[in-house]
């Protein structure tokens, strides 16, 4: 599904990325750990087409097409989706209404009939039952005035309403506490299904308690340095990073 | 310059034909006569003028305009396809600001509550209006107000008597559709609110025209003690059309006055508001959207006058400026001695969607009380390009996330519109007028 091979990207002058290959294959997930700086947001960034992020070699293939050829809203309506680590804050936006406005690209894009309101509120109400989220949530402005948790929920929540074929997770679990961290790992869990594959990019061992990933790889100063399965998370957890750094780059 | 073979009558000699006229001899005479001597003395304003140091109102001082005399022909057909706002009840239509009884109608009115038209009020009933013409909109030193007053023989007239509640918005549509003659059209409305009573008034300008006209409107508001007086003033006129308008409301005691004024075209767009809080305990909402794209200029000029004690003042203004468009706010507050426990609040809040568009804010306070709570800001912004992303992440293409973006920075002024019709046609109109195509964001 998705081919990443020697992909180099900058953030201004600065080299983040230098040289990521990762292939992720339908119904599997990658975790996607590493510590501060190492380039897992910008990762995320280059792949959801951030502006700024300045690919300066390499390629990436996303179900056949070039992905970086792709308009931030192509990428969207191919089946991509980025939870973001910081999700914004837009008043006067309403919640349902982007969500609907979404969606409804994304079904126009696959040539399906646009949803009614009453479909559109019945596949809501079940999804927020996933979430556990709370109806006041879906009237009110994008994010505006919610609290940590209930942004992150609101990122898994707008996955679940979108059913995206690969989901890229960035830091999803970073300032949680462990009920909504359980809730938020619940909702993606029930995501997952064989035609569908997942990034999950956390700095945390803790999430991939909950979200138990295929594969783990260990990304650091703009390399991905070690893979293997989940275990590796725990060795990790164990020892920190700094006997990753230290290691010379392995093959993936 | 393009030679004219005969030159156009000057307005002098126009309001010296107007005096030989039969309509003009009569209980407004003076108030005419007084006007146009100002008009003559003032000239219009320039740049030196402190109040039009950003409004160069050359391009209206340099065409010669005509004030209409004679109605002309207007069809339905021709209202329906101005997109106004269609409320249902009452409704005055004015071509080229005189009346047009076919177009109008007053069904839905409750009892008591009078709309009519200023040339019949004048030949019917002249002392219903005589004291109040001109009493709030004062013409010493205003150039426009005195080219209103001078040229004055029709408009609106709303009457609401005391403890009247009047429920369906009463519609004034000024239509100005200018011929070979570049037009001038000087709409004028007076409301005058009795006590305890209540009424919503909504005013459209508008205008079809392939040359210049200029519109240059004028409205005097009287909210009685205690009474609630709806004020909106939707302005899309022509973009080749200039409009310089005044709104001049006084408030008595514990009456609540709102006026929205909305700008969506026009080439010049000059607004003028002066509310005066006349009485204890008034509140006034002042509230102002303009969307201005292109060589447009939006400019507003506000003036509430806190001349009692225990008043509160919401002023909201906001613009959203495209292209190579500038926004003009200039906010007063003054706030009298005696007026003690004053609550004022003001903001002005400007969104750029260009690098060429420009905004000059700039709010003033007088504040000569001492236990008084005033407070201002302005702020001027870009659309953020982290909200962009986020939007078209989830599929909305980036035209589709900057109306949304662009709909969503109005979204507090359009909540306060309490008539749906006027809401829904702005929330249209915003989207519809919005530029399209990169601005590189």
């Amino acid at each position: 599904m998705l081919e990443v091979r020697d992909l180099h990207a900058k953030a201004g002058d600065r080299q983040i990325l230098k040289g990521i290959n990762l292939t992720v294959n339908a119904g599997e997930v990658h975790a996607i750990m590493g510590p501060n700086g190492s380039g897992k947001s910008t990762l995320a960034g280059v792949l959801a087409g951030r502006d700024g992020l300045e690919v300066t070699a390499g390629s990436v293939t996303y179900k056949g097409l070039d992905l970086l050829d792709l308009e931030p809203e192509e990428r969207a309506r191919e089946g991509l989706f980025l939870a973001f680590q910081y999700p914004v804050e837009i008043p006067g936006v309403n919640n349902a209404y982007l969500l609907k406005a979404g969606l409804n690209e994304v079904r126009k894009h696959r040539g399906e009939p646009e949803l009614d309101a009453m479909d559109f509120m019945t596949l809501i109400r079940d999804r927020m039952k996933l979430l556990e989220m709370d109806d006041t949530l879906l009237n009110r402005p994008v994010n505006d005035g919610f609290s940590g948790g209930e942004k992150k929920r609101n990122e898994i929540f707008q996955l679940a309403v979108l059913e995206p074929a690969l989901a890229l997770l960035d830091e999803t679990d970073s300032g949680l506490d462990i009920d909504a961290l359980k809730t938020v790992a619940g909702g993606v869990n029930a995501m997952r299904s064989p035609e569908r594959a997942m990034v999950v990019v956390t700095h945390y061992q803790r999430l991939l308690n909950y979200i138990v990933p295929d594969f783990v790889h260990v990304l650091s100063n703009g390399r991905i340095v070690k893979s293997g399965g989940k275990e590796l998370a725990l060795e990790l957890e164990e020892k920190g990073y700094g006997w990753i750094e230290t290691e010379p780059a392995a093959a993936v | 310059m393009t030679q004219v073979a005969t030159s156009p009558e000057t307005y002098a000699a126009q309001f010296a034909r107007f005096k030989q006229g039969a309509v003009f001899s009569g209980p407004l005479a003076s108030l005419r006569d007084d006007a146009f001597l100002c008009f003559d003395r003032l000239g219009f304003p320039t740049t030196r003028l402190e109040d039009w140091r950003f409004t160069n109102v050359a391009p209206i001082a340099e065409t010669p305009f005509l004030a209409q005399t004679e109605s002309v022909d207007y069809t339905r057909a021709a209202l329906d396809g101005l997109n106004l706002p269609r409320i249902g009840g009452p409704e005055l239509v004015f071509v080229n600001g005189l009346f047009n009884p076919g177009l109008s109608s007053t069904a839905g009115l409750p009892a008591g509550v009078r709309v009519r038209s200023l040339a019949a009020v004048l030949a019917d009933e002249p002392e219903a209006v005589t004291p109040h013409l001109g009493r709030l909109a004062r013409v010493e030193g205003q150039a426009f107000t005195a080219l209103n007053t001078a040229f004055v023989r029709d408009g609106a007239v709303v009457e609401v008597p005391a403890g009247v509640v009047a429920q369906v918005p009463i519609q004034l549509q000024f239509v100005t559709s200018s011929g070979v003659a570049p037009v001038l059209s000087l709409p004028r409305v007076l409301v005058l609110a009795g006590a305890d009573s209540q009424v919503t008034v909504v005013e459209s300008h508008t205008g079809t025209a392939a040359t210049p006209y200029l519109s240059n409107a004028v409205t005097e508001v009287s909210v009685g003690d205690n009474a609630v007086v709806d004020h909106y003033s939707v302005v899309r006129e022509a973009d080749v059309a200039f409009r310089v308008g005044s709104l001049h409301a006084h408030l008595g005691r514990a009456s609540n006055f709102s006026s929205h004024t909305i700008t969506l075209g026009g080439a010049i767009v000059r607004n003028e508001a002066q509310v005066v809080l006349g009485g204890e305990g008034g509140v006034c909402t002042l509230n102002g959207l303009y969307l201005a794209n292109d060589r447009q200029l939006v400019d507003n000029q506000t003036t509430i006058d806190h001349a009692q004690p225990h008043c509160d003042s919401h002023e909201l203004y906001k613009g959203i400026l495209a292209g190579r468009s500038r926004g003009v706010f200039n906010g007063k507050i003054i706030v009298r001695l005696d007026a003690q426990k004053t609550d004022a609040k003001q903001s002005n809040k400007a969104l750029l969607l260009s690098e060429d568009a420009q905004i000059t804010s700039k709010p003033q306070l007088e504040i000569f009380a001492d236990d008084v709570k005033c407070t201002h800001g302005a702020t001027v912004g870009q659309l953020d390009s982290e909200s962009l992303f986020y939007l078209r992440s989830r599929g909305l293409s980036k035209e589709q996330a900057r109306q949304l973006l662009v709909h969503a920075f109005a979204a507090d002024l359009l909540r306060h519109i309490r008539v749906a019709e006027v809401r829904a046609q702005l929330d249209d109109q915003l989207l519809e007028r919005l530029p399209v195509g990169d601005v590189g964001l």
